[in-house]
């Protein structure tokens, strides 16, 4: 079985920072893998020590610092990796990213059979690349998955949550599954596997490389445009108050809630 | 421009009604159609072969001026294959200029498949939608874990957006319009589903309450220590009626299920309240709930970041404060 794996280096959430003009500031914050996609990785390396034959390659669109994330994969488990960058593809919406990387599987990984992505990207938070990519391929595509429960004559059996409990559906492959935060934590790298990242020869693919033409990719491909970008007002904070006793904390929590018009 | 008028996909739950978001949706249409200078608001209604009658009754005094039904027994479970084919089908037939989704689960399944195949955009989870002085959609929704908020044009029709539950406001009056029904038959003989749904477990919340649809939210953290703690939360949310929440780290330790995670890597919800217990307020949790209109806090450490956004901090042991308040409450 072949796995394309699809991650993303994001800003670390808690480390966000501000210019003076308002503006996230990117230069010197912290990038990390997509929480998400750590659970992604995790749910492939799992696979593939379950069931035989399992290759995996991990694949990112992105600038050439990506590559990190390329090796931290592969130093848990990812067999390979390569990176798609190009300036050409600066400023891509979910249409174009996920037309970028569909077109990377397609010419660069043969005969892929399971592509697995995070659900969502926390800083776009779009939840819109898998399901687009799976539309790309024309493959079938399993949202909100939480776990593969089983795997039999190409037909993957996997959990997912929504919003009223828990579905388990089977999917024929080739198909796109889309990654929750799993019941399981991401695994941390052993030595021989920051080795084997070190070692490893991760390419980098252009815009050409993958066969696409400038008006599919970057900023042109993309059908939205960002026309502002603004701070959202900050909720302040009100008053904290250090009671003498509970007694006393709880009836002014219930004064609150009479206050809230909840009670 | 040939594209006319707002398409809104209307979900069908499970349990065969309308969802909620669809007429939070049909409100902001109205006034979008307005700014348009009056153009056509129809809904998409996709479901099995059942009785409907109370789901046109719900659409008919909110403002729409068309119906599309597809009924067919098939489609009694949602299924990305057959029901993108049938929006993008009418999408593609009526030719309207917006289409808005619900980003429920179903929408956010749904709703890439349809923009992609019509290589066109969508922006998700918008929390406002307008119309700028060019007339097209200007969808405004939070990025960066809510600390950016960005406004996003499209350039291809229909211009797509997806917005969450209860972000927007269903009219407080009937819209009443001569509704027109349409029935269409489904053309999904030819689509294969690789897709089938096995099972499906229904999540029954300790409180009745499931936490994406409760006003009042009781959530507890690493500071509980135990998943008792949990339990004196739940007894709290029963008395005001509300749901239980959790942080990651409460989900982690064993104390709760990660349906009911509210964070970065949980669900974000903006209830009318919502009591924080024991949780210190790392970004990776507010971003799931700083906007809930009220924010109640509860924690030891006089110092925890969850008071900078709270209304209200009582700096104290949840387990004592929270006794207290239920039997005052009761």
């Amino acid at each position: 079985m072949q796995i394309a794996l699809c991650i993303k280096q994001v800003p670390d959430t808690a480390d966000i920072k501000w210019t003076e003009n308002n503006t996230i500031q990117r230069e010197g914050v912290e990038s990390v893998i997509n929480p998400f996609d750590t659970y992604a990785i995790e749910t492939a390396v799992r696979l593939k020590e379950k069931i035989k034959d399992v290759h995996i390659t991990v694949l990112s669109m992105g600038p050439p610092q990506a590559q990190e994330i390329l090796k931290k994969a592969i130093s848990m488990g990812v067999d390979d990796g390569f990176l798609v960058s190009d300036r050409k593809f600066a400023g891509a919406d979910t249409i174009a990213t996920s037309k970028t990387l569909a077109a990377a599987i397609s010419e660069k990984i043969k005969d892929v059979d399971l592509i697995i992505c995070g659900q969502f990207a926390t800083d776009g938070d779009t939840a819109q690349t898998g399901p687009s990519i799976a539309q790309h391929l024309n493959f079938p595509q399993v949202t909100y998955v939480k776990e593969i429960t089983g795997y039999k004559d190409g037909v993957l059996t996997v959990k997912r949550e929504v919003e009223d409990g828990v579905e388990i559906v089977k999917v024929q492959l080739p198909a796109v599954l889309c990654m929750l935060k799993c019941d399981y934590e991401p695994r941390r790298p052993l030595i021989e596997g920051f080795i084997k990242a070190h070692n490893a020869n991760v390419k980098s693919y252009s815009m050409e490389d993958v066969n696409l033409l400038p008006e599919e990719v970057g900023m042109k491909g993309s059908p939205t445009y960002v026309s502002k970008a603004f701070r959202p007002e900050q909720k302040q904070g009100g008053e904290v108050i250090v009671p003498n006793d509970a007694k006393e904390g709880a009836k002014i929590l219930k004064e609150k809630l009479e206050e809230f018009k909840i009670i | 421009m040939t594209n006319q008028g707002i398409l809104i996909y209307a979900e069908v739950t499970r349990e065969g009604d309308l969802a909620p978001v669809v007429l939070e949706l049909a409100n902001s249409a109205q006034d979008l159609a307005a700014k348009l200078g009056g153009q056509e608001v129809s809904a998409l209604v996709v479901t099995n072969a059942g009785d409907i009658e109370h789901v046109k009754s719900d659409l008919k005094s909110n403002g729409f001026d068309k119906v599309y039904i597809v009924q067919d027994e098939r489609l009694a479970i949602y299924s990305t294959e057959f029901y993108s084919k049938i929006v993008i089908d009418l999408i593609n037939e009526i030719k309207p200029e917006i289409v808005l989704i619900g980003a429920t689960t179903q929408g956010r399944d749904l709703a890439p498949r349809i923009s992609s195949s019509l290589n066109t955009g969508l922006t998700a989870d918008c929390t406002s939608l307008d119309i700028n002085e060019k007339g097209m959609l200007a969808a405004t929704r939070p990025t960066f874990g809510g600390n950016l908020m960005a406004t996003i044009l499209c350039k291809n029709f229909p211009q797509m957006a997806s917005v969450r539950p209860k972000v927007l406001k269903k009219s407080t009056f009937p819209i009443e319009k001569d509704t027109q029904f349409i029935e269409i038959k489904p053309e999904i003989d030819n689509v294969e589903k690789k897709v089938e749904l096995v099972e499906f477990i229904k999540n029954i919340p300790s409180t009745g309450k499931r936490i994406d649809e409760s006003e009042i939210i009781v959530a507890g953290g690493k500071g509980l220590k135990s998943a008792d703690g949990l339990k004196l939360l739940e007894e709290l949310a029963n008395v005001l009626g509300g749901a239980v929440g959790a942080s990651r780290a409460a989900v982690d330790a064993g104390w709760a299920d990660h349906s009911i995670q509210v964070g970065q890597t949980g669900k974000t919800v903006m209830p009318k309240l919502y009591i924080a217990c024991a949780i210190s307020g790392a970004i990776q949790h507010t971003v799931g709930m700083n906007s809930s209109e009220k924010i109640i806090a509860i924690n030891k450490d006089p110092k925890a970041p969850i008071f900078q956004i709270a209304d209200i901090g009582i700096v104290g042991d949840v387990y004592e404060i929270v006794p207290e308040l239920i039997e005052m409450l009761k």
